[in-house]
């Protein structure tokens, strides 16, 4: 039980009338990588934004490290601070340096003295490898670069999970591969992480799970290896076909 | 010599084109310089529609001939490129070289040429030129309106130290640029008020707070002296201390009269009036119409339905309202709302209305900023755990802000431009000592001299201001 880190019990959710998650089950544990793949339109990313309630659910539960999500605006900021996101459109503040960027949250939010958040956010920095960009701002760096940033934003408030919301997805081919470097070594580490991609490599080679959505439905949950080599459902088959 | 075409020069026959082209153009110029100039018409001869329009035809012929591409002659490609570069391009730059030939003579003749520039009455001005005695007649009372001759100087050192508390930010040293933003914004207007309470309105007035401003310089004084562990303690007891010494116990009053110190004499908001007045209109409607333009902004877009209409319902109505009834409600209808005893000067019920009018207006032009912003940004300031207000003062309105510098720089020079309009409650600012001065029988037919002046001015200001605005934008441009 107790290290069940996140727990989403029987959690609908609607855009006006149209439904677009249904009866979602979902138990994350700690330390675990979990991917979530499906076709577009079937509610993946809803239902990362839906944990730390960027969007907010109509039915059913979601509980993370012990806090359940509800109408309670102080305790969600303090859960959106231990969950950090990566946006597929990096959302870096562009009015801000990158190293203003990564000590915001931290001196703000967290309350840390200005020295120790720069200390830490040259720490994060570093381990995306982006150091001798950090007085540079976001307009002049590169996608991949600055979705590495949006990576060490987020690490700079030392989150016990990270949602990843199709990080490589506005990327050009080659810069793919740096960010999901980044998230590989990232994984290494032990972070609990939940990753919306299309990346198939990615997934088989860190990921513990495996989550199929479909028409906001988990359609098929399977470890890894079984998920790709052999599919239960019919749906999941033809997407794999048509993805891999 | 290869054969000519008229209709297309080309860079084999340069010469004679050039100097085909170069006559036409200087005659055409010669015919208008010199109808403009000694009121000489040198083709006279022809029939007047001919007449009317042979420059024009004459310098066309003549830009279309010298429109010749890589002559390698530097002033003709510079020529070329920047008002010839086609047949439309060049007959507007030959109207444009008329008009200000024609129109700049008579112009200099007004203004400087034919005008008077001394003397104190109006048989001074007998030329045909702009009476600029009557300017110089006027200019203290279009300064410093009906306000005492003897006592302006309370105005210039009020505005000179304001001045001088305005720029001495641009030299504040790193140690202290944090705290600026909180200087302009808090302390400058409070500071502001004091100075023109004190100073410019004088009066009784003057002696309640001057206790506190010498316990208040007294203390700050002593502060250097005292260790900064007990600066905290020092700063809330030792000016109460004083305050109260003396007010109570040194008779600082009776000190004065002793001293044989007059306060200073009492000048009424209704005799303030010209250039200054329109300063501190301006500056006040300014500084209060911002921050309350700000939170209507916010409000309009908050999620509580209450803090949402209220808004909308504020911005609509200051909006649907012309400025002109809204300052005649404030001088006329909103004393009768008020307790018999209670009293607001006139001043203060027009500056507060001109405030909420022009705080509807730059309430919606940051709106337009706020909702130019992605709404990832605000996905990844809440993300990152950051409340409403914190998002807002750290993410959202930075960014926001700086997108509507222009849209706020236009309606700051709206507002400026709106201050005559205050003559409808009585008070005269220099529009309104303008026409005041415009009926005075001894200078009758001089209305000429001080609305051109009075543009001027406000040209002057209004050209700063906008400078300003585009120096802020180039100032904070990040790429996005």
């Amino acid at each position: 039980m107790s290290d069940k880190i996140i727990q989403i019990d029987k959690m609908n959710k609607w855009f006006g009338d149209f439904q677009v998650l249904k009866n979602i089950n979902l138990e994350v544990e700690k330390n675990k990588k979990i991917v979530v793949c499906g076709p577009s339109g079937s509610g993946k990313s809803t239902l990362i934004r839906c944990i730390n309630r960027l969007e907010e659910h109509q039915q059913g539960k979601i509980i993370v490290d012990g806090n359940e999500l509800t109408e309670d605006t102080k305790d969600i900021e303090k859960i959106r601070a231990e969950v950090g996101m990566v946006f597929q459109q990096f959302n870096l503040f562009p009015h801000l340096s990158i190293l203003d960027n990564c000590t915001l949250a931290p001196i703000w939010v967290k309350k840390l003295p200005k020295k120790d958040a720069e200390e830490l956010a040259l720490k994060h920095l570093e381990r995306v490898q982006i150091l001798d960009q950090a007085q540079k701002f976001p307009g002049q760096l590169s996608g991949g670069q600055q979705q590495r940033v949006a990576i060490a934003r987020a690490l700079c408030m030392e989150p016990k999970i990270m949602l990843f919301d199709e990080p490589t997805s506005a990327l050009d081919p080659e810069m793919i591969k740096e960010v999901l470097d980044v998230m590989v070594n990232l994984a290494n580490q032990g972070m609990t992480m939940i990753v919306v991609t299309h990346e198939m490599g990615f997934a088989k080679e860190v990921a513990d799970e495996v989550i199929f959505m479909d028409e906001g439905m988990i359609v098929e949950r399977a470890e890894t290896k079984e998920f790709f080599a052999n599919p239960k459902s019919e749906r999941t088959k033809l997407f794999l076909s048509q993805i891999l | 010599m290869n054969k000519l075409n008229f209709l297309t020069p080309d860079k084999n026959n340069l010469y004679p084109y050039l100097y085909t082209g170069t006559v036409l153009f200087l005659l055409s110029i010669i015919i208008v310089l010199s109808n403009s100039l000694f009121n000489l018409d040198l083709i006279y001869f022809l029939p007047g529609t001919i007449s009317f329009f042979l420059p024009l035809v004459l310098g066309f012929i003549g830009l279309h001939l010298i429109r010749i591409e890589y002559s390698g002659i530097k002033l003709l490609e510079i020529i070329n490129k920047k008002i010839n570069t086609n047949n439309f391009n060049a007959l507007l730059s030959l109207l444009i070289l008329f008009v200000i030939i024609k129109s700049l003579p008579p112009l200099l003749n007004w203004f400087i040429i034919d005008a008077n520039f001394s003397g104190d009455s109006k048989d001074a001005c007998s030329g045909s030129g702009a009476c600029w005695a009557y300017i110089k007649t006027w200019f203290n009372r279009f300064m410093y309106g009906m306000y005492p001759n003897e006592e302006q100087w309370r105005i210039n050192l009020s505005f000179v130290s304001l001045a001088f508390l305005g720029v001495v930010g641009f030299f504040a040293t790193d140690k202290f640029k944090k705290f600026l933003t909180l200087y302009y914004v808090v302390v400058y207007p409070i500071i502001a008020f004091f100075f023109i309470l004190f100073f410019i309105s004088g009066g009784p007035i003057f002696f309640d707070f001057s206790y506190g401003i010498i316990a208040a310089v007294i203390s700050i004084i002593l502060g250097f002296f005292i260790p900064s562990k007990f600066k905290m303690y020092y700063f809330i007891i030792v000016p109460i201390t004083l305050y109260i010494l003396l007010k109570y116990v040194f008779f600082y009053e009776e000190l004065i009269e002793l001293g044989k110190l007059e306060s200073l004499e009492w000048v009424e908001t209704g005799a303030w009036g010209g250039l200054s007045l329109t300063f501190i209109v301006s500056f006040f409607c300014l500084i209060f119409c911002f921050p309350v333009g700000l939170f209507l902004s916010l409000g309009r877009r908050s999620d509580l339905p209450i803090i949402k209409y209220i808004s909308i319902g504020f911005i609509e109505f200051w909006r649907g309202v012309p400025l002109i009834t809204v300052l005649f409600m404030s001088s006329v209808m909103f004393p009768m709302f008020l307790p018999q005893d209670m009293f607001i000067d006139k001043l203060v019920r027009v500056i507060i209305a001109i405030s909420l009018f022009e705080a509807a207006y730059v309430a919606e032009v940051i709106r337009g900023g706020l909702q130019a912003l992605p709404k990832g940004q605000y996905d990844a300031a809440k993300s990152l755990g950051m409340g409403y207000w914190k998002l807002h003062i750290l993410v959202i309105l930075p960014q926001a802000l700086k997108l509507v510098i222009p849209g706020i720089a236009n309606t700051f020079l709206a507002l400026v431009k709106d201050t005559p309009l205050i003559f409808v409650v009585g008070l005269l600012e220099i529009v309104g000592m303008l026409n005041l001065a415009k009926t005075n029988p001894e200078w009758l037919g001089f209305a000429m001299e001080g609305y051109v002046f009075a543009s001027l001015v406000f040209f002057i200001i209004c050209y700063a201001m906008s400078k300003y605005s585009y120096n802020l934008e180039q100032k904070y441009k990040t790429d996005r």
